[in-house]
């Protein structure tokens, strides 16, 4: 008896814990939202107004009018889908070579790409940009993709995941006369499914939500990508909480949305490339 | 079984790495090396890529500038302040989860919640919840009789408002890295100290946490090396649009030092030493680390 006490007590506690936890996480969302549909007037209320009254939804209308947020959008969906493609494409080519075949030179490039995974970002920032200036890129979708388009992480997970294949299949497909790259087309990438699905999550979520190198590389208000059209936004509306949280909540809102949707393949995916790297 | 190395095979092979290492080459390779002799630019003209003299002025500069001090301790604060407390609590919420709870993948999705959406997009939202006057921070620990906090105005609070938003952000991550170290932890080892009839406090401490040092390690690298590199989160939070980092600057962070010398002075040299400097410390953590989880085996 005592002892099942003592356990319906620690359950408690467990999942008490749990909940504060995950209200913590989950308030500033609703925060967010509440704050969104409130009037000017209820926003500065206190105590706060939990659930706002007047259900303002013109609030999104006016600060998607505000700024050129359809832009923002379209900017940062062409930048992600093309800079995800590029690396998908670059990394399967780059692992497949150094999982299957030979050549001089393997072992060096390989190291030096492992290599390149421990460079900071930040440092490459300056010569990147002159690079940029000399290609007359400022400004471009290129600037916002093609440096992205490769990734040596990619490569790296790519060729593990590849290693797990066996050997039998490549000698069949031989057989039926194949090349590599109808090995690699029909039989490698149909096997890869979820570490592709790894990669373009975690892509995805770094392309979308990157910052400094948009903001570094665009200053013209029509190539702006959502973060650094977000911080331009703040400073043009000031303390109009109720549209700052409006747009807050249209950028994250389909985020949220996308994340609960894919949710299974996100998480899994994030924890393998953790282990795995 | 083993192919031989042939002209015409490394030829094709490197037809197939030729994308990946033309991009790398540019963006990565390249500019390393030219980022590491622009730190000695001294005259430079980077309209025209033209230098003038070299010399290690820039490190001179960099090194006896107290801004940059500044920086780097507040650099410190900020990753001694985020990693240890992240690395404690996603530990601890990553065991609760994986005890047989009801609901486990409900609690789950609000832990990562955060770690999905933009980071400038949550900041705007902090600096509403931050609010003196009318935030929810404040009105929280209003009912605990504390008076309002500027978190945003005061320069003795800005790190701290820093270091609570990147541990909101960024803890589902760490639980759901720790989840997965959770999950490939021999369940027989458990076991075993059950039979012994070990408690459940002592059984973590004394079996768990030590099998678990390997994911353990993982994180705290990563977040180590995350933390030094912290810099879309003062720029959002405090939205200085790269002036003032925070209130009379209290929050600057090298990398925002980095930047600003970089984009808001154009001194690419400057910048660049400093960036070299920054990743010799964090090298430095890096290996210390390595060192230390070898020696404890």
């Amino acid at each position: 008896m005592d002892k099942k006490l003592k356990k319906g007590i620690s359950t408690c506690i467990l999942y008490l814990l749990l909940i504060i936890g995950s209200i913590i996480m989950i308030l500033p969302f609703y925060w967010m939202i509440a704050t969104s549909l409130k009037t000017s007037s209820e926003v500065l209320k206190m105590p706060p107004m939990w659930i706002p009254t007047s259900w303002k939804w013109s609030n999104f209308a006016e600060a998607w009018k505000a700024a050129p947020f359809a832009r923002y959008f379209l900017n940062t969906v062409i930048v992600t889908v093309f800079s995800t493609l590029g690396e998908l494409v670059t990394s399967i080519l780059a692992a497949y070579a150094f999982y299957r075949l030979e050549f001089y030179g393997k072992k060096v490039i390989f190291s030096i790409l492992l290599g390149t995974m421990m460079i900071p970002g930040e440092m490459l920032l300056m010569s990147n940009f002159v690079t940029l200036t000399q290609l007359g890129w400022i400004n471009t979708y290129q600037a916002l993709i093609v440096p992205w388009t490769a990734s040596a992480f990619s490569i790296f997970m790519f060729r593990q995941y590849f290693s797990t294949i066996g050997d039998e299949l490549y000698y069949a497909a031989r057989i039926d006369g194949s090349k590599d790259f109808g090995y690699l087309i029909n039989i490698i990438l149909p096997m890869s499914k979820p570490m592709i699905i790894t990669i373009v999550i975690i892509k995805a979520i770094g392309s979308w939500n990157s910052f400094m190198w948009p903001l570094v590389v665009t200053n013209s208000e029509n190539m702006r990508t959502l973060s650094v059209g977000l911080t331009a936004f703040i400073t043009d509306t000031g303390t109009n909480y109720q549209l700052l949280m409006a747009a807050s909540t249209f950028i994250i809102l389909p985020m949220i949305i996308v994340f609960l949707v894919m949710q299974k393949y996100i998480i899994e995916g994030i924890s393998h490339a953790g282990i795995k790297g | 079984m083993n192919k031989k190395i042939t002209l015409k095979s490394s030829l094709k092979a490197y037809l197939y790495l030729l994308p990946a290492v033309a991009v790398i080459g540019v963006f990565v390779i390249y500019p390393l090396i030219k980022s590491f002799f622009m730190s000695f630019y001294v005259k430079y003209d980077y309209f025209k890529d033209k230098v003038y003299v070299y010399g290690i002025d820039n490190y001179k500069t960099v090194l006896s500038d107290p801004v940059f001090w500044h920086a780097m301790r507040n650099t410190m604060i900020f990753v001694i302040g985020v990693v240890p407390i992240s690395i404690i609590i996603s530990i601890l919420i990553a065991l609760m989860l994986n005890s047989k709870i009801k609901f486990g993948g409900l609690f789950r999705t609000c832990f990562f919640m955060p770690y999905v959406t933009s980071l400038v997009a949550v900041s705007i939202v902090w600096r509403w919840i931050y609010h003196k006057d009318y935030g929810i921070l404040n009105y929280f620990l209003g009912i605990f009789g504390v008076h309002p906090i500027a978190w945003l105005d005061n320069p003795d609070v800005s790190m701290i408002a820093l270091i609570i938003l990147s541990i909101w952000k960024n803890i589902g991550y760490n639980v759901i890295i720790f989840l997965a170290g959770l999950q490939t932890i021999d369940k027989q080892y458990e076991l075993a100290a059950q039979i012994d009839g070990a408690h459940y406090f002592k059984r973590v401490w004394n079996i768990v946490i030590p099998l678990l040092s390997p994911t353990t390690f993982f994180v705290a690298i990563v977040s180590v090396i995350g933390s030094f590199k912290i810099f879309d989160e003062v720029y959002a939070l405090f939205n200085s649009g790269g002036g003032m980092a925070g209130p009379s600057d209290s929050a600057l962070t090298v990398v925002f030092y980095i930047f600003r010398k970089f984009y808001g002075e154009w001194n690419f040299g400057v910048a660049s030493a400093a960036s070299f400097i920054l990743f010799l410390v964090i090298m430095v953590f890096t290996v210390a680390q390595f060192c230390y989880a070898r020696k404890r085996g």
